[in-house]
């Protein structure tokens, strides 16, 4: 069983995002592997281990920051990375890093590919669907549970108010919800040897682009932060005198009982 | 259909979903400001007649796309079916709801159309160009930023609460089309083995107009039964924080915050959560916010409209209690 996890460096939860120059400041921000990621990684390591053979290769798209989420994935458990490192991908759209992805895997032997079902900092959830597309693969997102048997596997996905079991052949795209398994952390001896482990850097001219080839079809204009919420008023009074307050002013004041 | 634009209605046994209404109300906005007509296409089984379900919202046509393969959504047969269409018809924006078969469906619809895609927007208006810029959260609401798309499709998915629904208008009439699905077979890799709803009556977390939450001062999961109690005498979803999820109080599917839910109720009532930078990410769109906790410099007071410094095992049950003297 050999397994493609799609793997994405974001900011840790509990960053605070401020702006420089217009931009998103990533000084001093503490990076990690996007959470939803951790659990596509685990899955692809059950998977792996139950079949008894095969290989967990991590693909990502960055910089030489990124080789270090690279470097835990490999700690946790997998064989090999694969980090697509061009500057022209600096500014690269969802569309841009799936068809960047899609080719990088084609040379990749593979029955499954897992991602996180969104990254925690531009929270589009697009990247592994289009790259499902974009190899004319089955897809099924937001994945509670996963059974593949032979060359077929069923998924239980979230849906607006309950699941949904999915069977597709294989090869397929799953995406991670939480939920889907525990993470497990990278253990000493995993550390020790996913020093030995191959990153193998690709540029696009290496994939058989130009940097043209995938200028973005999204422009970001402009980033901005929320309008700071004022903290608003504490109701006091005894318990009972203060549940009735809020109730009214719910009703009276804000209008929305 | 001279170009237009386009907003895919989500149904459920005949059952159009609010956010498509809100969808149709703010592509009417568009519509007029545009100049360009509004369509709503409606996909499923046994459809006929759901024109009237939407016209009355704003649409100047409705395109019915009726197959048996389209009866429970799959995400490549809906591409397929829309695909075909959006590439005969050229229309200039399609508008999707970020619910679980919009984030399934939009992604795969751009990719295969070959152009960028706008998620999960909170909104949207014309720019000086009379392009449409979208408005979209990063870091789950922490900062936001405001999207161009350069390409034609627009494709983009919109938050539920959004957009307010427009007051139908019963006299309003729509162009109808019934468009043959004509999927590519190719598309129909999905068996849909067994669908199981949840039984409950709360609405869904990420339509709905009140959400109360408990976080890690529910001290157990047997106490959520309060909060449970106070939702359904205003109708309101039960949340929670990751706190309560990750010790296992709750559902991952109940989880408001970064790496769960992102919501904007009419209001939302905090019981009991200290307000972690990443609860708030997921909630504090929010229009009014209400936050119960006994520490008074918990950080979810910061950002609350209004507070009470209280126990909730205390105050939840007399808030309550109001709360049906109001609705009676």
């Amino acid at each position: 069983m050999n397994i493609v996890v799609s793997m994405k460096q974001t900011f840790d939860t509990e960053a605070t995002i401020t702006l420089s120059n217009g931009k998103i400041n990533s000084a001093g921000v503490e990076l990690v592997v996007n959470p939803y990621d951790e659990f596509a990684l685990e899955e692809a390591l059950k998977l792996k281990e139950a079949a008894g053979e095969g290989e967990v290769v991590l693909v990502s798209v960055g910089g030489e920051g990124v080789a270090k989420a690279l470097r835990t994935g490999l700690a946790t458990g997998a064989d090999r990375a694969v980090l697509i490192d061009d500057p022209a991908l600096a500014d690269a759209d969802e569309w841009a890093v799936a068809v960047a992805l899609a080719k990088a895997i084609e040379q990749i032997e593979y029955d499954v590919i897992l991602a996180g079902r969104m990254a925690i900092d531009d929270g589009s959830s697009q990247v592994a669907v289009r790259l499902a597309d974009a190899l004319g693969l089955p897809s099924v997102t937001s994945v509670l549970k996963l059974d593949v048997d032979g060359k077929k596997a069923t998924a239980t996905k979230e849906i607006d108010g309950g699941t949904e079991d999915i069977e597709v052949a294989l090869p397929a795209v799953f995406t991670a919800q939480k939920g889907l398994n525990e993470p497990r952390l990278p253990s000493m001896a995993g550390i020790m040897k996913s020093k030995k482990k191959e990153i193998k850097s690709v540029t696009l001219a290496e994939l058989g682009f130009s940097a043209d080839d995938l200028l973005p079809k999204t422009n970001i204009q402009e980033f901005s932060l929320p309008s700071p919420r004022a903290g608003g008023h504490i109701v006091d009074g005894e318990p009972a005198d203060a549940a009735k307050e809020l109730a009214r002013l719910l009703r009276e004041e804000a209008k929305v009982i | 259909m001279a170009n237009g634009i386009w907003v895919v209605v989500e149904q459920t046994d005949g059952k159009i979903r609010k956010v498509s209404l809100e969808l149709l109300s703010q592509g009417r906005i568009l519509a007029d400001g545009l100049g360009d007509p509004l369509v709503a296409v409606v996909l499923g089984k046994g459809i006929a007649g759901m024109e009237a379900g939407v016209a009355p919202y704003g649409a100047d046509k409705v395109v019915l796309i009726d197959d048996e393969e389209l009866e429970t959504y799959t995400t490549g047969a809906y591409t397929s079916a829309l695909y075909k269409l959006i590439e005969r018809e050229k229309p200039n924006v399609v508008l999707i709801g970020n619910t679980a078969i919009g984030k399934d469906l939009a992604p795969r619809l751009a990719q295969r159309l070959g152009v960028g895609m706008a998620s999960d927007c909170v909104g949207v208006a014309p720019d000086d160009a009379n392009l449409l810029s979208f408005r979209r959260p990063i870091y789950g609401g922490k900062a936001f930023t405001q999207v161009l798309l350069t390409e034609r499709p627009i494709v983009a998915t919109i938050r539920p609460n959004t957009f307010p629904v427009a007051e139908p208008d019963a006299s309003r009439q729509a162009e109808v089309v019934n468009e043959a699905a004509g999927i590519d077979p190719a598309d129909l890799w999905a068996i849909v083995k067994d669908v199981a709803f949840a039984v409950s009556e709360r609405p869904e977390l990420i339509e709905a107009e009140i959400i109360i939450s408990g976080g890690r001062g529910m001290k157990g999961p047997e106490n959520y039964t309060i909060i449970e109690e106070c939702a359904d005498v205003v109708g309101a979803a039960v949340g929670a924080s990751r706190a309560a999820v990750d010790a296992g109080w709750r559902e991952e599917k109940f989880q408001v915050g970064q790496t769960g839910k992102t919501v904007s109720p009419t209001l939302y009532i905090a019981c009991g959560i200290s307000g972690a930078i990443q609860h708030l990410a997921g909630m504090s769109s929010s229009k009014v916010i209400v936050a119960i906790n006994t520490d008074p410099e918990a950080n979810i007071f910061t950002i609350a409209d209004y507070g009470i410094v209280g126990d909730l095992f205390e105050i939840v049950p007399l808030l309550t209690e109001e709360f049906k003297k109001l609705v009676a």
